[in-house]
């Protein structure tokens, strides 16, 4: 509601700070293209209902372009439809569809270059090679935007929402489905992703490289052909996000890929054949998450060092944790773990004896994966127990000194 | 034939060995689904009693079954009965004993406490295996010479189904390592009934973790209605072939 005042304050403040300039079918004004040109810096155009098919749209003027009962913007599979360039523009409420393809170009539905204070809006936008697509820009807001595309192949199909050398960039309350990547950030500094929803994208939920300083939360990212992946950044935040039915041999929750200083926390990762996958990544603070129902809740690779995974849940995971060697330079403390046999002689709710979550057999699956069809045979269970009593295979380092006995309630 | 597995029926209820497995299941089963808080890791726990007591417990009891009615089978040879009909009434008796059993003891509480698919498939293998390993042990029994014997052969095949064959598969996939082993896992997997029926309840219970690798091909072949079926199919052949071997010998045996 209140964001919702606000935008209704910024929009009535431009409008009475300018003309307002009325485009629709029989009217004087039919064309946008002519709206635009008519236009003096802080007008407002009002879009009515109705289709228009005017190629590619160019606009470089402050103005503020509302959408009236959804008009629509096609872009018959041949032009990219708006390229916005500039700064204090609004685009609110149009439905954009059937931007074109190129191989060479990056066509969009719509396009920002070097942008500053551009906000789009509750716009929709189907069937698009790239939906929106940012660069160079600063303290962009994309918002409540409805987006669809139509899953063809890696080559043929955009992201969603892709955002290049950018900085200070709100994305929140989108609803993203059908593209390559749901979200993709390269070199995008101090931004907020928020409350989004990415779904059914062909790749990556969400897609992160070399963007330091950024935070995402609240994100539900679902049944995405690979999870979300976060590569080559520092300080990231990750807060509060869910992680579900990411199916597939190299479909992750979250992928971590040289990833330093960041935070995982109260995030929840649900039936994913990989919870999180670390590589090569440092000093993360992983706490408060619940891991259930995955096909292993954590592989850490030997080659991360220094992260701390303590306060979380793990429950139902066919495997609590997976590595491919055997140094351990991470630390596992206070987490619940469903698989633990310990006791509590002291009553204090933390087990007395380690829990060592990498088990016999998962060392095994991860040297030879067809080996998973022997998975829950008794002769595993009985090299599990062998393994426990005498650990020859397993690493001794991997273990969690004070696992809790009760569930943590997060 | 249904008046003689009828007296089989009798028979077996009044020696109290199934009532006691019967109450053995239950209440293992109901202290699982009490003592753990999630019924998903109760299921777990019944998974190893339905893939390792139940071949047991069916091949020892068939056996030991067989040679205890070895004298009534004899005198109901002087009878005008057919060898077949004589075989197939005390199968049917002692199938039908022991899946009741199965049903009383696993199958209610399950039903009661986990209703869903993971349960579903737990009940199905196990009913199947029952069904599998009772007529696995006919042939034994009618192979075998006398008490002793039968019961050794029984005993070792069950080694061999439940821990020795997955050890042969572990050592297979090591061995050729270097190869892609996805389809033939299939096969080998349809060659141990305790193996495919393991596999059909671990697609509803880890299906995530089986969604990576080769898992993507066991979903895709067991998940779809054809997999339903072709595992309903192998059990099926699994029952009927060393039935229907454990028959050929019987009519030719001496007694």
């Amino acid at each position: 509601m209140k964001t919702f005042l606000t935008i209704l304050c910024c929009s009535w403040t431009l409008a009475a700070s300018g003309n307002s300039i009325i485009v629709g079918p029989g009217l004087p004004v039919r064309s946008l293209k002519k709206a635009i040109e008519l236009a003096k810096e802080k007008d407002t155009i009002r879009l009515q209902a109705g289709l228009y098919k005017e190629g590619a749209i160019i606009l470089t003027k402050s103005l503020t372009l509302i959408g009236e009962n959804n008009p629509v913007l096609d872009g018959e599979k041949k032009y990219e439809i708006l390229l916005v360039s500039g700064k204090n523009i609004t685009v609110q409420g149009i439905v954009f569809r059937n931007s074109g393809y190129s191989a060479m170009n990056d066509y969009a539905a719509i396009k920002l270059v070097d942008c500053s204070h551009v906000t789009l809006d509750r716009n929709t936008i189907l069937d698009a090679y790239f939906a929106i697509h940012i660069s160079n820009s600063v303290y962009s807001i994309v918002r409540n935007n409805r987006i669809s595309g139509v899953p063809a192949s890696e080559q043929l199909t955009g992201n969603g929402i892709h955002l290049w050398k950018s900085d200070h960039a709100t994305i929140e309350n989108n609803h993203i489905q059908g593209h390559r990547d749901g979200i993709y950030f390269e070199f995008v500094t101090a931004s907020v992703i928020s409350n989004n929803l990415s779904e059914k994208n062909i790749r990556y939920g969400l897609h992160f490289m070399f963007s330091n300083d950024d935070i995402y939360r609240n994100n539900i990212f679902r049944n995405n052909g690979a999870g979300v992946a976060v590569m080559y950044s520092k300080k990231v935040r990750m807060e509060k996000n869910h992680f579900e039915e990411n199916w597939g041999a190299s479909a992750y929750g979250i992928l971590l890929k040289d990833i330093t200083d960041s935070y995982i926390v109260q995030n929840s990762f649900l039936k994913n054949t990989v919870g999180i996958h670390m590589e090569g990544s440092s000093r993360i603070e992983i706490r408060q998450n619940q891991f259930r129902s995955n096909g292993w809740a954590i592989k850490v690779q030997a080659s991360c060092d220094d992260n701390v995974f303590h306060h979380n849940n793990f429950t139902g995971n066919s495997f609590d944790v997976g590595t491919n060697g055997t140094l351990v330079l991470n630390k596992f403390e206070n987490n619940y773990w469903d698989k633990y046999e310990g006791y509590d002689m002291n009553k204090d709710g933390i087990g007395d004896i380690p829990y060592h979550p990498v088990s016999m057999y998962s060392m095994i699956v991860e040297q030879n994966p067809t080996t998973l069809m022997l998975f829950r045979s008794f002769m595993v269970s009985l090299l599990d127990k062998a393994e426990k009593a005498i650990p020859s295979l397993t690493p001794e380092n991997l273990f969690d000194n004070k696992p809790m006995m009760k569930k943590l309630s997060l | 034939m249904l008046k003689l597995s009828r007296y089989v029926l009798y028979d077996i209820l009044r020696n109290k060995i199934v009532l006691a497995y019967t109450l053995f299941l239950f209440i293992v089963s109901f202290s699982m689904f009490r003592m753990e808080e999630n019924g998903s890791k109760a299921l777990l726990s019944l998974l190893s009693i339905v893939l390792i007591v139940l071949p047991l417990v069916s091949l020892v009891f068939t056996t030991i079954h067989y040679f205890n009615s070895y004298e009534f089978i004899e005198l109901m040879l002087s009878q005008p009965l057919s060898r077949t009909r004589i075989l197939l009434s005390e199968y049917a008796g002692v199938c039908i004993s022991l899946l009741s059993a199965f049903w009383m003891g696993v199958g209610i509480p399950v039903l009661v406490f986990s209703p869903d698919p993971t349960g579903l498939a737990l009940l199905f293998t196990g009913s199947s295996l029952t069904v599998v390993f009772t007529s696995i042990a006919f042939l034994a029994a009618v192979r075998s010479k006398d008490k002793a014997r039968g019961i050794g052969f029984a005993l070792l095949l069950w080694f061999y189904f439940a821990l020795i064959y997955d050890g042969l598969v572990l050592l297979t996939l090591f061995a050729f390592s270097d190869y892609p082993m996805e389809k033939f896992t299939l096969l080998l997997s349809a060659l141990n009934p305790i193996d495919l029926g393991r596999i059909f309840i671990m697609l509803k219970m880890d299906i995530s973790a089986l969604m990576g690798y080769t898992g993507a091909l066991y979903k895709d072949f067991f998940g779809s209605g054809q997999g339903v079926l072709f595992t309903a199919g192998i059990m099926g052949l699994w029952a009927v072939l060393p039935l229907w071997l454990a028959l050929r010998s019987f009519k030719r045996k001496d007694m």
